[in-house]
């Protein structure tokens, strides 16, 4: 490799890891969206309830991708993407859920949700928010 | 080989017919390879811890004198989606209807959805148990997967 190549022609550009936080609260329903962003090479962090993830934020703590159950008690997911969009988080904001309501996907839009997800949560869903991901990078 | 073949593929059918499983486990299966191979037995494994822990606190929570319906729920929504997560579609099931009987504040009802889903949960344990006992002698006995 030649000792003259200039700047330009290096690739001086450190690949950055994507990152998710998956929010949930139950260990074993984490373990799954885990597994398969890992597959495509995401590091992922984990929390148990909106607040903690609102908190890690409060933090300063950074995510390419959130991915919240909209099922989830203790914090109102909705409250959580308002107070997430308000911090200015522009993580891709993505909720799972098991309901069926339009309604509800509309409502969650309007605070600044990105993308709403049937669960379970499949391989082709994973591989469609990476590319999502990396768009919105 | 070829029996214990034949009774793993019969066994696994078996799951799936009964509906004690569903296409979730599946997914669970495909996750599994060479970067992650207990992947399957790790996720089952902390089920059932997670599971045990659950049953035990819905258990304590109706035993109250003043049952915490918002307590129960919470509990009942989380066995919800870890057994719904490994495909233990019976179980989640009851759970299902045990949070309808949670939001009617029904106690009797949630008395006999929590004995419903530990006799659920108790199947899926021994069936999974014996399913991992098949996948063990069939791997001793030379056999690889995916089984054909």
């Amino acid at each position: 490799m030649s000792s003259f190549q200039s700047s330009s022609s290096l690739n001086t550009k450190v690949v950055k890891k994507l990152t998710a936080l998956i929010i949930d609260d139950d260990i074993v329903v984490r373990m799954v969206p885990k597994e398969l962003l890992r597959k495509f090479g995401v590091e992922t962090h984990e929390a148990k309830n909106d607040q903690e993830a609102v908190h890690a934020h409060h933090n300063c703590a950074c995510f390419d991708m959130i991915m919240m159950d909209l099922d989830m008690p203790v914090m109102n997911s909705r409250q959580a993407t308002k107070e997430l969009r308000d911090m200015h988080v522009d993580s891709l904001i993505v909720e799972m859920t098991s309901r069926k309501k339009e309604e509800e996907e509309k409502s969650f839009m309007d605070v600044g949700l990105d993308y709403y997800y049937q669960k379970p949560l499949t391989i082709d869903v994973v591989r469609d928010l990476v590319e999502k991901i990396k768009e919105n990078a | 080989m070829e029996q214990i073949q034949r009774k793993l593929a019969e066994y696994t059918a078996s799951l799936y017919n009964e509906k004690i499983l569903d296409e979730q486990f599946i997914q669970l299966q495909q996750l599994q390879d060479e970067s992650n191979p207990d992947f399957v037995v790790e996720v089952v494994s902390l089920f059932f811890e997670d599971s045990e822990r659950l049953l035990n606190e819905l258990a304590k929570a109706l035993n109250q004198t003043n049952v915490d319906f918002k307590k129960l729920d919470a509990n009942v929504h989380q066995l919800k989606g870890s057994s719904s997560s490994i495909g233990a579609q019976r179980v989640q099931r009851v759970c299902i209807s045990f949070r309808n009987y949670c939001d009617d504040r029904n106690v009797e009802g949630c008395l006999k959805c929590l004995q419903q889903v530990k006799i659920e949960y108790t199947l899926v344990k021994n069936k999974l148990e014996t399913l991992f006992k098949l996948e063990k002698q069939f791997v001793d006995a030379g056999g690889s997967f995916p089984v054909v």
